[in-house]
């Protein structure tokens, strides 16, 4: 045990009060700093296992699976300090076929299990596989408390509106009056929007991706890796056997620019194929689309995701419906807040420093006691 | 005026009041003034699951009994000799217990014609010759207090707060406790408000010497030091002796402790505890849920933590899908139980031992989990070493069953050496071996590797998904389910040879009936043994440590006796687990009130079946 302790040692030394102070921006320093860095060069090939893909042909997951592989060797971090962890689902099967460590765990729970293990081990980078229903139906309450306390996780919500594993039931995103096995006359709830609801659980980093899409996909996980505390990347993915098309206007040539709003921090928020309209702010707070050319160019939304102020990015959220009149892809929010493991490293610090480390002996025989002879 | 002294070997006091009234301290501090004098002692506290319930009425009291002697005891006593009644309420609850002739101090400030009527009283007990079987010192403690601390700076309100102290420092006259522990107390706990500090010292002393000088009371008692073992001491309770136990279980290991924790009656000092040792390098997590607490525990159990939830039996059901996943994954983690009184939310606050078949069965799929129970408060620490041992050697889960009685009991702790706690190896896999195999067993303990993630070249997967044994990779093959299967239980049976074998406790070498209790009954049991035993009866005892696996012994010592008796406070469970493993009927004796056992009823019960032999 002892380089782990060495490892959690130096880690909390290294980083100090200065942590908790942070840097400002987005994704701060720290974020990998503490994961030990590869000196071989890494490819694809590294990160795959000798296992059997078993997703469905044409599944969206193998898209963002390559996207994975292929992203993490810019990392350049060792390939045993990367633990993949999930839940229950389609998408959960994804640490099997990740030449990293693994934990498949149970339905809803891997942001719990993760936030054991990142707040231990700060010299890991942990990521969490989850799904609609899996993160939002019966793991709904650990996501946004894992959320709310910034723990150092990269959660990656395949969000593709149905239950695939159990075989075709509505799920927490489905749209109202979704006609599935379990709803033959149509679901009765109302879907969760999974960034509004991120946002409104404290999240600092909060952001959309479509599976097809593979360089924003990629583009996306880069800057959830380098950040600071808890990256919720929620990824379109189609299940092309209980939903197919789900996503089709965002994929489709002839429309996709005309509905796509693609966030860039700080710039105009401007859209369509040749940018001829934009988001304009409301008095009410929300955005109304507008065309370009009406506007003055002051009147056009600048995106702001590192506003400590989550409206904006709230209001930006609601854009999206099922309808996909307009939806906005890209980082919504990433603002900069000290994570969770640092906080309770600092704890454990400060609490070492005035006496040093702890002595049992001396814990033992702590309160009133007394002698027999 | 000069006081006659009395000599008595034991004594049983209660203090009994409103649940504001701060009937708990008062306890505690007599029982730190009892440690210090030298007595054996044991305590039991009982005190309602509201906080605050309506002020004087039956559901708000709050009561603290001591048993302390000049020699070693078990238990903290049958019934009280001294019951010490705050108001109407107090009395009419405790009552009951109290036997003939014993000494009963009544608060008669709060017998009012009000707080009388909120309990059904007519007239008041203390004028009337209701209570003509006791000796009554029918004292006004709250206006005495108000009276002695008339010169001070705190307002009336704070001034009858101080009643307890008052009775505290009456009752350590009584019993010659010393009084500089409780002033220390009182300096530490109000160093921030130095005129209430003031006051509550004052309201001790002049409860001290109320004593001595009134003629309400013409007898002193002693109760001489017992004779402990030689050592140093400290008064401790089952949860702090279990926190402990996981600190030392961390510093033994090497391993960095993780608690992930929710908030729960009557576990939640473990959390507040362990909180406190930070410098150890503990990490306490107060999680979103049960659910929540044991994944975290299990996911820093992946990191190379020593993994530990916390809790009550309302908890384990919540956590009993996780406990399955670490049997699946073979991980090490600790699970506390401390038992309280079900189903549902049963009794919060009151103890019982009625979760063993959800710590044994309480799972889906065939999911064996070693299970442990201490058997004194100060038993906890060693119990929790134990656990970890286990968990830790064999890579498993392992409940530990305390219980309510256990958790807020207390008891003299002989301290151990640091050298003398057992030393826990992780044995983590080494890095970098070709073709790693993270399901390959050890041929001795069936236990499979511990490789934690940074450690190159082991890179590996695992879940709740069936594993192909060996390769750990997934697989749905009927045969391999079948071996994985008989693995796991064959792991967790084949650590009753590693655990301390049952002994017998028989000192004539005749008795034909054994006595055979878990947990938080061992006191109990141990004074009617003994009961038993003085009243010339024949009589063995043994108790269970280990419930899963159970000691490779414990089959034989079963059969060597005509006759087993079982006592719990369930409805057979033990009972049901050794009749359904050994095929030997048992006798059982139950009784799940809340209460822990009485030593003379277990004696009824043992002479009973003795006789019937």
């Amino acid at each position: 045990m002892s380089d782990l302790n060495g490892a959690a040692n130096g880690a909390a030394n290294g980083n100090g009060g200065g942590a908790v102070n942070g840097n400002g921006g987005a994704g701060g320093p720290l974020a990998l700093s503490l994961v030990p860095k590869t000196d071989t060069k890494q490819t694809m090939k590294d990160f795959k296992t000798d296992q059997e893909v078993r997703w469905c042909p044409g599944c969206g997951d193998y898209a963002i699976l390559a996207a994975v592989q292929s992203f993490l060797p810019e990392l350049g971090l060792r390939r045993e300090n990367i633990t993949f962890v999930s839940g229950i689902g389609c998408s959960s099967r994804f640490p099997y076929y990740m030449n990293t460590y693994g934990f498949h765990s149970i339905h809803g729970r891997a942001p719990a299990i993760a936030t054991g293990l990142a707040t231990s081990r700060p010299d890991l980078s942990v990521w969490v596989v989850t799904g609609d229903g899996d993160a939002l139906s019966i793991g709904g309450n650990h996501l946004i408390h894992a959320l709310r306390r910034n723990v150092n996780l990269k959660i990656l919500l395949f969000n593709n509106r149905i239950y695939g594993l159990t075989k075709g039931q509505y799920s927490p995103t489905s749209e109202t009056g979704k006609i599935t096995k379990s709803t033959p006359m149509g679901s009765l709830d109302a879907p969760f929007n999974p960034l509004s609801l991120a946002i409104g659980a404290e999240g600092t980093f909060v952001a959309r991706t479509i599976d097809s899409d593979r360089k924003h996909l990629q583009s996306v996980l880069r800057a959830a890796a380098q950040h600071r505390g808890t990256a919720l990347v929620e990824i379109y993915q189609n299940c092309n056997i209980f939903n197919d098309g789900a996503f089709d206007p965002l994929k489709d040539p002839s429309v996709r620019d005309d509905i796509t709003i693609r966030l860039e921090d700080g710039q105009p928020i401007v859209f369509g194929a040749d940018g001829q309209k934009a988001l304009r702010r409301t008095p009410g707070g929300s955005f109304e689309v507008v065309d370009t050319a009406d506007v003055a160019a002051s009147e056009i939304a600048v995106h702001d995701a590192s506003n400590p102020d989550p409206s904006q990015a709230f209001a930006l959220s609601r854009l999206d419906s099922p309808a996909f009149e307009h939806t906005p892809i890209g980082i919504f929010r990433n603002v900069d807040r000290p994570s969770y493991d640092e906080l309770m490293r600092a704890q454990l610090d400060e609490a070492a420093e005035p006496q040093g480390k702890g002595d049992l002996a001396g814990l033992l025989a702590s309160g009133d006691t007394w002698r027999v002879d | 005026m000069t006081k006659q002294v009395q000599q008595l070997d034991r004594v049983i006091i209660r203090f009994a009041g409103d649940s504001g009234d701060g009937m708990q301290l008062t306890g505690d501090r007599f029982t730190q003034e009892t440690a210090a004098f030298g007595n054996d002692l044991s305590t039991l506290p009982n005190f309602p699951a509201e906080i605050r319930a309506p002020a004087g009425t039956l559901p708000g009291v709050s009561s603290f009994q001591l048993h302390f002697a000049d020699h070693d005891i078990l238990t903290p006593g049958d019934a009280p000799n001294v019951l010490v009644a705050m108001n109407p309420a107090a009395l009419k609850a405790n009552l009951g217990d109290l036997p003939r002739g014993a000494d009963l101090i009544v608060n008669t400030d709060e017998f009012s014609k009000r707080n009388l009527a909120k309990v059904g009283y007519e007239t008041s007990p203390v004028e009337d010759e209701s209570l003509s079987e006791y000796r009554v010192h029918a004292l006004p403690l709250t206006s005495m207090t108000v009276k002695a601390l008339e010169d001070f700076d705190i307002s009336k309100k704070d001034a009858e707060r101080a009643k307890n102290m008052f009775a505290l420092g009456l009752l350590s006259w009584l019993y010659h406790r010393p009084t500089e522990g409780t002033v220390a107390f009182l300096e530490r706990k109000f160093a921030k408000k130095p005129e209430i500090m003031k006051a509550n010292i004052a309201a001790f002393q002049a409860g001290w010497s109320y004593g001595e000088t009134t003629e309400a009371f013409s007898v002193q008692y002693e109760i001489k030091p017992a004779d402990h073992e030689p050592g140093l001491y400290r008064n401790i309770t089952g949860n702090t002796a279990l926190a402990y136990g996981l600190v030392a279980a961390g510093e033994r290991s090497g391993l960095p402790v993780f608690l992930g924790s929710y908030p729960i009656t009557p576990a939640s000092d473990i959390l507040h505890e362990l909180s406190k040792h930070k410098r150890f390098g503990v990490r306490t997590f107060q999680a979103e849920d049960e659910i929540a607490a044991v994944g975290a525990a299990l996911g820093a159990s992946f990191g190379g933590s020593l993994g530990v939830t916390t809790t009550s039996g309302p908890g384990i059901a919540l956590k009993s899908e996780t406990i399955g996943l670490a049997v699946a994954t073979e991980l090490p983690l600790l699970v506390i139980d401390v038992q309280r009184a079900g189903p549902s939310t049963g009794l919060p606050t009151k103890t019982e031992q009625a979760d063993l078949m959800q710590a044994m069965y309480g799972r889906n799929g065939e999911a064996p989990v070693p299970v442990v129970a201490p058997r004194s408060p100060s038993d906890c620490f060693d119990a929790a070493l134990e656990a970890a041992r286990i968990a830790v050697k064999y890579r498993t889960p392992v409940i530990l069953l305390s219980d309510g009685y256990l958790a807020n009991g207390s008891e003299p702790w002989n301290i151990p050496s640091v050298d003398s706690l057992p030393v826990i190896e992780p044995a983590f896999a080494e890095p970098d071996q070709e073709d790693f195999q993270p399901f390959k067993r050890d041929p001795e303990t069936l236990a499979r590797p511990w490789a934690v993630p940074g450690t190159p070249g082991l890179e590996h997967r695992i879940g709740g998904l069936e594993k192909a044994d060996g390769s750990g990779n997934i697989s749905y093959d009927p045969a391999n389910h079948d071996l994985m299967v008989r693995l796991r239980q064959a792991k967790v049976d084949g650590i009753a040879g590693d655990v301390t074998p049952l002994e017998v406790d028989d000192p004539s070498g005749e008795a034909r009936v054994l006595v055979l209790g878990w947990g938080g009954t061992y006191g109990a049991i141990s004074a009617a043994v003994r009961r038993v035993r003085k009243a010339g009866g024949k009589i063995a005892q043994a108790h269970l440590r280990h419930l899963n696996p159970f000691p490779a012994n414990t089959e034989a010592v079963l059969r060597s006796y005509d006759k087993v008796v079982v006592p719990e406070i369930n409805l057979g469970q033990l009972a049901l687990l050794l009749r359904g493993r050994f095929l030997i009927d048992v006798v059982g004796y139950n009784r799940v009130r809340g209460l822990p056992f009485k030593a003379e009823e277990l004696a009824g019960v043992i002479q009973d079946v003795i006789d019937s032999e």
